[in-house]
């Protein structure tokens, strides 16, 4: 088992605290849903665990098992298993979806001491790309260029099922989709669901989370998780909204994090 | 390994792969320019007195012209400096063992064939590589293929020399086609007969492994009505020169209804300035491309031209440049419209790297009175690091008003989010640059015949070493 535990993580962006104190575990066998309103923190968080030199992390800690993550390099926490499917994936013009993706896959399995049998590795891959209802030609297009929103996001989800990590953050994959693209992405997580998957879906809706039911529901409001729950917090959300939240838990005078 | 070889053409200087050979190699003119040296040349070839005529009227306007006042930043050339001619003397034996391993090294990343490593190590050519040769010609004397250096075409096909010769590029063009005029030697020769297409491409590297290449090549290339042929100059390897200067001329013809396509990778040492002219003549119908690698050199000048002289002609220019710490490549392309119904594409792809200027100088010119006229630019500059320059000089002169004229340009810089987007996927930060550069050339690689575009990416990954601090 893969525990990614996080403990009193406090970050800044140019001195701007954004994160007061995160504590949080996302663990395979689980998925686990972080929502709240915009401007809450959400997305710096994910971008901390990858790694994105803009932030600093200026108290506690991100463990990997008994790995501290926050000493590793982006790639190397990729070649750990960690996922971060972006919200918004940056186009890499000149470079294929093929030719990224095996080699993404090559280093990931070379770090393990293992090759890549090509082969095989374009076999899955065009089953995945049919798993995804996507067209085969997206092999060789340019990684993200010129893709619609929800084709962006479907790319990330194929990535996802091709590099197969063991803990995976979802970082918005449902703003802008369509309803097809939302079954389609959630299909591929529920796919990787698993005693040996972990996922963070961190999402301003409940909508994605009526296809990929969350085991474990958190809700973050200005830089810190308020409170925790099951499926049923979801549902609460839905009927009160994040006013009920911020009533709730925003009395403490804190600076909004924008 | 060993090879028996002939003399090394060009002497060898210092620089990062450089080493050098003794001196006793080869036998030069004296230091600088006059023309005691340009008549020595002429001796030493046995040429008639029309080509001396022309190497000291040439010479003449040599004095006359004034070095050019734009461009890249010429002020460290020495005239007076610089040796003209490299006569090859005794023959002298080298072999593969003498070049040292940090060369044999290189070579290896590269990936170029053995035979041409020997050739750029200045071990001269080798059997095999001779054979290829051979027979290359062979196939090509069946169809009436002429494939030599310039100064067996003056020998043996004076006809065609007298006609082209000098004809696209004249003597007194610019100071520095005016100076290989003068003092040219080497280069390549290349005849197409009426209608004859040669689906092989023609690579010089064959031919030059064993014959004069130097400084001041030049290259004339005539192919006749509805012929074809795709002309490749290799020398995809560092090239060793001792000295400061490399100014050749190329001229292609191509007749009505013929397509040429040029392509040349370089990457010259560093301390050289690299500066060349090649223009095109396209008559009705033709077509004439040219696909222009530079890597490496101090300065490089160079702007490949295509007059489109007769109607429904079409001029592609392809230019890739990459400049490094202390080097300016101020690079592009000429479309110069003279007749109706004429289309054109010039397409460049820049990169800039540790403080490193590259330039996009070009033009669009029409005619006036004409119609039908179609020009497109495209220019991408990638520039990978804060020192790093880019620089566009687009010029246009249109004089009709039928004419329908694209230009687009875009500088880009690798972002900090599609480093950290690849290195999400586990690849670590200087494998992702790579990417992102090849990534960023990729549509012009794909263009070049495929031994070409490999050696092309290794030769940039080789330059975007240590480049992630």
């Amino acid at each position: 088992m893969t525990v990614l535990r996080i403990e009193n993580l406090k970050a800044e962006i140019e001195g701007k605290p954004i994160l007061r104190g995160i504590d949080l575990e996302i663990k395979t066998g689980e998925i686990a849903a972080l929502m709240g309103p915009n401007g809450s923190g959400k997305s710096t968080l994910a971008h901390i665990l990858m790694g994105h030199p803009r932030y600093t992390v200026t108290e506690g800690g991100v463990f990997w098992n008994d790995v501290n993550l926050l000493e590793l390099e982006v790639h190397e926490r990729a070649r750990l298993g960690l996922f971060l499917a972006f919200q918004y994936p940056v186009e890499i013009p000149g470079v294929t979806v093929g030719k990224f993706l095996k080699r993404a896959l090559e280093v990931k399995l070379e770090a393990k001491g293992e090759k890549l049998n090509v082969s095989q590795y374009i076999k899955q891959l065009r089953s995945d790309i049919d798993f995804l209802e996507m067209d085969q030609n997206f092999i060789n297009r340019y990684l993200n260029e010129g893709f619609s929103g929800g084709e962006k996001k479907r790319m990330e989800i194929l990535q996802l099922l091709t590099l197969q990590p063991q803990i995976a953050v979802f970082d918005e994959t449902d703003s802008g989709l369509d309803i097809d693209a939302l079954r389609l992405v959630s299909k591929g997580i529920n796919r990787m669901r698993g005693p040996d998957f972990g996922g963070l879906i961190i999402t301003h809706y409940q909508r994605i989370l009526n296809y990929v039911r969350p085991d474990v529901v958190h809700i973050m409001y200005k830089g810190k998780i308020v409170t925790s729950g099951r499926e049923d917090l979801v549902q609460t959300l839905e009927e009160k909204g994040y006013d009920w939240v911020k009533a709730r838990y925003g009395i403490e005078e804190v600076a909004d994090v924008g | 390994m060993s090879a028996e070889a002939n003399t090394p053409e060009f002497d060898i200087g210092d620089y990062k792969y450089g080493f050098h050979f003794p001196e006793r190699a080869v036998v030069k003119t004296q230091k600088g320019l006059n023309e005691d040296v340009v008549r020595q040349i002429s001796a030493s070839k046995e040429e008639p007195d029309w080509m001396l005529d022309f190497r000291l009227k040439s010479l003449e306007a040599f004095r006359r012209l004034p070095m050019p006042n734009w461009g890249a930043d010429l002020s460290g050339i020495n005239f007076d400096d610089i040796y003209y001619y490299i006569k090859p003397t005794e023959s002298v034996e080298r072999s593969w063992d003498d070049v040292p391993d940090d060369i044999k090294k290189t070579f290896d990343r590269i990936g170029i064939p053995e035979a041409e490593r020997k050739f750029l190590a200045g071990v001269g050519a080798q059997y095999d590589s001779e054979m290829v040769y051979h027979n290359i010609r062979e196939d090509l004397k069946k169809m009436g293929v002429v494939f030599t250096d310039p100064e067996t075409g003056v020998r043996e096909h004076p006809e065609i020399i007298k006609k082209y010769f000098g004809t696209v590029i004249p003597y007194n063009d610019n100071k520095f086609a005016a100076l290989n005029s003068a003092v040219w030697s080497g280069g390549s020769f290349v005849y197409v007969p009426p209608g004859v297409h040669v689906d092989i491409p023609v690579q010089a590297y064959f031919r030059i492994n064993s014959k004069n290449f130097g400084q001041f090549e030049r290259t004339l290339i005539v192919a006749d009505e509805g012929s074809f042929v795709h002309y490749i100059e290799g020398c995809t390897a560092p090239t060793y020169s001792s000295e400061s200067l490399h100014s050749a001329v190329v001229e292609i013809i191509a007749l009505p209804g013929a397509r040429v396509r040029y392509s040349t990778i370089q990457n010259w040492a560093t301390n050289i300035y690299n500066l060349v002219t090649k223009r095109a003549h396209a008559h009705a119908g033709a077509t004439v491309e040219w696909v222009d690698g530079n890597l490496g050199s101090k300065r490089t000048m160079k702007y490949p031209s295509v007059f489109l002289l007769g109607e429904r002609a079409h001029g592609e220019v392809l230019s890739i440049a990459f400049a490094g710490k202390g080097q300016e490549q101020d690079t592009g392309g000429k479309m110069i419209h003279n007749a109706p119904n004429t289309t054109s594409v010039i397409t460049s792809k820049s990169i800039s790297k540790g403080g490193g200027t590259s330039s996009y100088r070009g033009m669009v010119k029409v005619a006036p009175g004409l119609s039908g006229i179609k020009s497109k630019v495209e220019c991408d500059a990638l520039i990978i690091d804060e020192e790093s320059v880019s620089n566009t000089y687009p010029y246009m002169e249109i004089a009709s008003e039928n004419v329908s004229i694209e230009h687009e340009a875009k500088v880009s810089k690798i972002s900090e989010d599609q480093l950290l987007y690849l290195m999400s996927r586990g690849i670590d930060e200087e494998e992702a640059s790579m990417m992102i550069v090849n990534g960023f050339i990729d549509p012009l690689v794909k263009q070049l015949p495929m031994e070409y575009a490999i050696e092309l990416n290794r030769l940039i990954e080789l330059e975007m070493e240590g480049s992630v601090g």
